[in-house]
């Protein structure tokens, strides 16, 4: 009982600085961002008096210890409704600034819907809180299997979670408000970075704290690339926002560092939440998911040590490539260039390992919608890996650099790979974590893969085309050595492709709309009738026994 | 973990012998293409930063064996612009510029400078093309000019500005805000309005025109001129004619009399270096109302627009 009342009583207390420091902030943006975490103390608050066992608590009975023969779920099965839920605000998001681009009208003259803010919002949307939350759930899901133990800490595990979707709320709701570093992929203001700070040393804490209490006698793969990933995101994450608050309850702050070493800290952010976010977690979801679904073994063990050592030493030196022809020096932009190039068969090792480990089980890419997914996935990561090299050759990126050839880039990437990947793992869990006998529908599954890969096609090959357009028509010279066209003519020679990539993304979306309506059906329990994705192959010829002729 | 170990039936690969989750990993080699790949871009990589700029030391970087910088090679390909286009620029600056239209092959080269340097600079306000933004600012293709359409005025225009308050050689004019400052009271202010909508032919004559007429008369004409014909030394536009720089329609023209915008423009003298401001006069020159044009140019097909008036 006194620990309850501790707990309740620690939660109002939070509320109530929470209020506190609303009442007193400087800016509105600030206040609200503290009402939203009043709101979630006094949430917290009510989860722990509601469902406090007061029956036992009365008779003094002890709390059970959980039961360490079945896996910590709870959390996972959250995650992948949240991995759900924010995916779709993502690519709705995404669809909507892709059309503002195609139409600028669709600003809608209001501050809070305009391109600037809701850029952001899409970005964080998909990578941070799509990607971030399947990150979070299947790491929990990966460890416990692989080390064969219950999560360590689940207390601080479903903290990791509800701490994360605030962080999510609130960097989403600052976007909105015009609050911003204007640091790309690193918008959030100082006071949202240090919670998140806080969840993620913790997020560390579970699951090294799982590792260490592991059953097997080895760390398998997938596990070195979720923690280089929870580790690496760590360090950068702090690194790239340090900064001064103008005032302790107000929502701006400057950062620590300034001209090209700020700039050169934040790409080698950038480009590092690409590598580390968005790359290596994804890695360990593939060493995982690919041979399970597969039902085959992983093709090469001394690949994936050599990739794996290769692949976080190198990223961290790519960054500067995100930076050529500006005022970093020279040898920093050599430097960048030669580490990203390198990078390639240590990227391609990945995809080699997880496309191999269907040696003996390509039939299945025919029968299979769900493996489907995941070879097309290895197939963008793939290109998505051979086309950054070359992007960030000098003589390429003085072509793409700041054209569209860099948003096709990205979304073959994050479209194709991640969001390929997510895909399949998600279908993979749901009826593994819910306890059903099968997906409600493969033949949707099926749908999904379709109309995601054709949206994808349109997406990058729009982005290439308008990329490359916009890149040679600024450096177009006339007869007379003069430049031909004005910027807002490469602009309006554009637009052709916009409303392309928008059709793209609304494919995309569609495909994820369909997804949901499986996922959906599956937790209600429906099972679709539906054909088979294959018919049961049969040779009635072969099919007898083989009867011993009398010798003649 | 040895005796884990057993030969996967589908690949003939023996598997390494650990196993999680069901999950087992083979022991098959690293693929060669990929390795000796992977070696080949390390032994590019060596190459490269030897040859560039790579390593930093304490105070510089090792300044690579072809002693290649940025900063280097963009002077280069500047001073090469230059070169080639030094004689067309330095016959330019020699050249007055109302005497380029004398050397066709010079207007030519002029034109086409100014064009590029017309997409830089000027059209945030002009329009692609010089077409102008409706009700905010001029269009350049026509022959209305505010403060004179040859290639002399032009180029002063450009050089110096409209009506910037800190350079004495501007060109400067306001007309006064005759509603707002009390100077007319509103029905004069719409007899008067009658009465340029009259001379613009978008009216038929009235009892307002008339009394409108007498207040022009009084206190328009002098820049605008007896008839509306304009005057261009004060930049008062021409009002007899369907080109509107802020709207002919009556509430438009209503709200210029009550409280006029007096349009500014900046100055490019110190901006932008002596031949291109000659370029660049000599493209809006071009476009099609450019005045008193020289035969030779007209023959070929420029500046239909000359209506020769001066």
């Amino acid at each position: 009982m006194d620990s309850l009342v501790f707990k309740a009583g620690g939660w109002l207390a939070l509320a109530l600085v929470a209020l506190l420091a609303a009442a007193v902030a400087v800016d509105a943006p600030f206040a609200v961002h503290m009402l939203i975490a009043a709101a979630a103390c006094l949430i917290a608050l009510w989860a722990t008096v509601s469902r406090a066992d007061y029956g036992a608590l009365a008779r003094g009975l002890l709390k059970m210890p959980a039961d360490e023969g079945v896996y910590d779920d709870d959390p996972i099965r959250w995650g992948v409704i949240a991995t759900v839920f924010w995916g779709l605000a993502g690519l709705a998001v995404g669809l909507i600034v892709a059309l503002q681009l195609a139409f600028p009208a669709l600003n809608l003259n209001l501050e809070y819907t305009t391109f600037g803010r809701l850029r952001p919002l899409h970005t964080s949307a998909v990578i941070f809180a799509f990607g971030g939350n399947a990150l979070i759930a299947t790491s929990f899901y990966v460890v416990q299997r692989t080390c064969r133990a219950r999560l360590a800490f689940p207390t601080l595990a479903r903290f990791v979670f509800w701490g994360y979707q605030l962080f999510i709320v609130l960097a989403a709701t600052g976007y909105l408000m015009g609050v911003t570093q204007s640091k790309e992929y690193a918008e959030p203001e100082w006071h949202v970075d240090l919670w998140l700070t806080i969840v993620w040393v913790v997020y560390l804490v579970v699951f090294v704290g799982t590792l260490v209490k592991r059953k097997e006698p080895h760390i398998y793969v997938a596990n070195w690339f979720y923690l280089s990933f929870i580790i690496t995101i760590a360090m950068l994450h702090i690194v790239n926002n340090l900064a001064i608050p103008v005032s302790i309850v107000g929502s701006k702050s400057y950062i620590a560092f300034a001209g090209v070493q700020d700039a050169l800290t934040q790409w080698w952010y950038g480009h590092n939440a690409v590598a580390f976010f968005l790359t290596v977690p994804f890695l360990a979801m593939m060493y995982y998911f690919v041979p399970k679904q597969a039902e085959r073994p992983i093709y090469s063990y001394r690949l994936s040590i050599l990739h794996f050592w290769s692949l976080i030493f190198l990223y961290i030196w790519a960054g500067p490539h995100h930076l050529h022809y500006t005022a970093l020096p020279d040898w920093a932009q050599t430097l960048g260039m030669v580490f990203s190039i390198i990078l390639w068969m240590p990227s391609w090792g990945g995809m080699i390992n997880g496309l191999m480990t269907l040696n003996g089980a390509w039939d299945k890419i025919r029968t299979d919608p769900i493996i489907r997914m995941m070879v097309m996935a290895l197939a963008f990561y793939g290109m998505a890996t051979f086309e950054g090299p070359m992007l960030s050759i000098k003589a390429v990126n003085s072509l793409s650099h700041y054209t569209d050839w860099t948003i096709g880039h990205v979304h073959a990437g994050a479209l194709g790979w991640n969001g390929m990947i997510i895909f399949a793992s998600v279908y993979y869990l749901v009826p593994r974590l819910w306890g059903k006998q099968r997906l409600y529908s493969l033949r949707m599954v099926n749908w999904h893969f379709w109309l995601a890969t054709i949206g994808i096609v349109f997406y990058a090959a729009a982005m290439w085309v308008a990329g490359i357009m916009q890149g040679l028509m600024w450096r177009e010279y006339g007869a007379d050595g003069y430049l031909v066209y004005s910027f807002v003519e490469t602009v309006a020679a554009m637009h052709p492709m916009y409303l392309i990539r928008a059709a793209g993304g609304a494919l995309y979306l569609a495909g994820f709309v369909i997804m949901i309506v499986n996922i959906w059906a599956t937790l209600a329990g429906k099972v679709r009738e539906e054909k088979p994705m294959t018919e049961t192959p049969y040779n009635a010829a072969a099919d007898r026994p083989i009867v011993a002729q009398p010798a003649e | 973990m040895a005796e884990n170990k057993r030969i996967d039936e589908a690949t003939g690969t023996s598997t390494v012998g650990h196993e999680w989750d069901g999950i087992e990993e083979l022991d098959t080699p690293m693929p060669r293409w990929w390795l000796w790949t992977f070696y080949a871009t390390i032994v590019w990589g060596i190459g490269y930063v030897i040859l560039y700029p790579a390593w930093p030391l304490v105070n510089s970087a090792t300044e690579g064996v072809l002693k290649w910088t940025s900063r280097g090679q963009l002077e280069q390909e500047l001073a090469a612009d230059a070169q080639r286009r030094a004689p067309v620029v330095s016959a330019i600056a020699t050249t007055p510029v109302a005497s380029l239209p004398g050397k066709p092959e010079l207007m030519q080269a002029a034109v086409q400078g100014g064009a590029a340097a017309f997409r830089v600079h000027c059209v945030q306000c002009h329009g692609a093309g010089g077409a102008g933004v409706p009700n905010l600012y001029p269009s350049l293709t026509d022959d209305d000019w505010l403060w004179g359409g040859d290639l002399d005025s032009i180029e002063y225009t450009i050089t110096h500005g409209i009506r910037n308050p800190d350079h004495g050689e501007t060109h400067f004019s306001l007309m006064p805000a005759f509603g707002r400052d009390g100077m007319l009271d509103s029905a004069q202010v719409a007899d008067v309005v009658s009465h340029v909508r009259v001379i613009s032919g978008q009216e038929k004559p009235s009892r307002a025109s008339t009394r409108g007429a007498e207040l022009y008369e009084a206190n328009c004409a002098v820049c605008h001129g007896p008839a509306g014909e304009g005057g261009r030394e004060f930049g008062a536009p021409k009002l007899t004619d369907a080109i509107w720089l802020y709207g002919g329609d009556r509430a438009s023209i209503t709200a210029m009399v009550d409280n006029p915008r007096n349009g500014v423009m900046p100055r490019w003298g110190g901006r932008l270096d002596p031949v291109t401001i000659k370029m660049l006069a000599a493209y809006v020159y071009s476009l099609g109302g450019g005045e008193a044009l020289a035969p030779a140019l007209a023959a070929a097909g420029e500046g239909q627009g000359a209506d020769g008036q001066q």
